[in-house]
């Protein structure tokens, strides 16, 4: 089996899970206050050495927020050093005055951020923050006169749907080089909060329409639109496939395939304990959905489980209990009626109150 | 003639695990084949295609490239990879 595992491409590092917004669709676990900020800057540094050791050239820093990590500028340093393309995703709130330019001078190559809407209101309602708005506008400028590259990622709910016209143009007034439009997907938070942010299947057809018509406008700034899978007929491949490209380490250490892995029932290394090669290829967790073994029917005599492997093994957790069953989004899966309950019950309680992604909420979930 | 370099938001390096030079920009990675790898690393903002030509023609013993650089350099500048000095 070893010789067949190919090295991670992708690394993302989780700096700690504080963070000053509020996302009603955050992916992050319910129970994030729990995560404590165990890494120190030795620890990171050890990690980004190892995974580029293998073979890793992408590398993430993330969160929560991780400008809120002190030592962010050191590590971006580091990972330049090492030769990793190293992108910043941040929510571009509460960054340390003056961070930006420095970061490019670190060697930062990308700043992914977060913009919900071009209008105020319906950000602070996603985000529960009223300061976002401005914070980021001065954020964008900051990142476009530095000189970096500048991604924007809008996630798309209820909320903001029907501005993605308005958004397009936003963000290419804001200078972005890419605009990635993403429909949620529905982990931690956002299933929490699934009836108040799920879309209808025409809002959708609607939204994708308008991103086709700008897209044939422009040139320049490259959109992208990804659909949410609960109105696909077949999962998603997540991740590439389990432990096959991706390497998340979260705030505690934890070492996950996938930013969301520690929801299911299996027990994750940690990179205080063990090398990156040693959790990479050897790991009990890292081989567990690698080939098809673990598959169940209907997917493992399905002609498509090499193009998607299953699905989600957090989305088939969290929605039928069972972490080896198909997706429940692919209609080959007799647990399908489960996405379509989801999907009526967001529209009979679609007045249900959004519950904000904060700490005192959390630990109502410990 | 104008110099060439590599789209600073793209990554240029050589890669010992994958045994060729690679290209790297957000989220994404591409492996290239040798000849596209040669011509790339020379595009650092102080050769023309001139130069990369007379270099790689002594270092492969050719008489004359000028046509598949020129092949490839029109492709890299439709992907965005490489700019021209002004």
């Amino acid at each position: 089996m070893n010789n067949e595992i190919k090295p991670p491409l992708w690394i993302l590092l989780e700096l700690t899970h504080k963070c000053p917004l509020e996302c009603a669709y955050c992916y992050n676990q319910l129970d994030f206050a729990k995560t404590k900020d165990a890494m120190t800057k030795e620890d990171w540094f050890r990690v980004m050495e190892q995974a580029r050791e293998l073979g890793a050239v992408q590398l993430g820093i993330s969160g929560g927020e991780p400008l809120l990590n002190k030592d962010v500028l050191e590590i971006v340093k580091k990972a330049n050093d090492l030769k990793f393309y190293t992108n910043l995703i941040t929510s571009g709130v509460g960054a340390p005055k003056g961070i930006v330019p420095r970061l490019k001078e670190a060697g930062l190559k990308t700043v992914q951020l977060g913009i919900q809407s071009h209008d105020k209101n319906t950000m602070t309602l996603i985000t529960n923050n009223k300061n976002s708005y401005d914070e980021k506008i001065a954020f964008t400028k900051e990142v476009k006169d530095a000189g970096l590259q500048l991604i924007v990622n809008t996630c798309i709910t209820r909320q903001n749907i029907h501005q993605v016209g308005d958004i397009i143009e936003f963000a290419e007034k804001l200078g972005a080089n890419y605009l990635e439009i993403a429909n949620i997907q529905y982990y931690g938070w956002a299933l929490k909060n699934i009836n108040a942010l799920l879309p209808s299947q025409e809002q959708i057809s609607e939204a994708r329409k308008v991103t086709n018509y700008y897209r044939t406008q422009r040139t320049d700034m490259k959109v992208f639109f990804v659909v949410p899978d609960y109105f696909a007929t077949r999962p998603k491949a997540c991740m590439n496939g389990w432990g096959t490209t991706f390497l998340t380490v979260n705030p505690d250490g934890l070492a996950l395939p996938c930013n969301t892995a520690n929801t299911l029932p299996l027990t994750f290394p940690n990179v205080k304990e063990s090398s990156v090669e040693h959790i990479w290829y050897e790991s009990e967790a890292f081989n567990y959905f690698r080939g098809d073994k673990w598959m169940k029917e209907p997917c493992r005599t399905c002609d498509e489980k090499e193009k998607d492997f299953g699905g989600c093994r957090c989305q088939a957790f969290a929605l039928t209990k069972d972490m080896n069953a198909t997706d429940p989004v692919c209609i080959k899966s007799p647990d399908h009626g489960i996405i379509n309950k989801k999907i009526e019950d967001s529209m009979i309680y679609a007045d249900d109150k959004i519950i904000y992604r904060n700490r005192l909420n959390s630990l109502t979930f410990i | 003639m104008k110099n060439i370099s590599v789209n600073p938001n793209f990554q240029f390096q050589w890669e010992e695990k994958q045994n060729c030079y690679v290209l790297l920009y957000p989220e994404g990675m591409v492996q290239l084949n040798q000849s596209a790898g040669e011509i790339l690393n020379l595009c650092d903002g102080k050769n023309s295609v001139k130069d990369i030509n007379k270099i790689l023609c002594e270092k492969f013993e050719m008489e004359d490239l000028t046509q598949d650089i020129n092949a490839f350099l029109e492709e890299a500048k439709n992907r965005n990879w490489i700019k021209y000095e002004q």
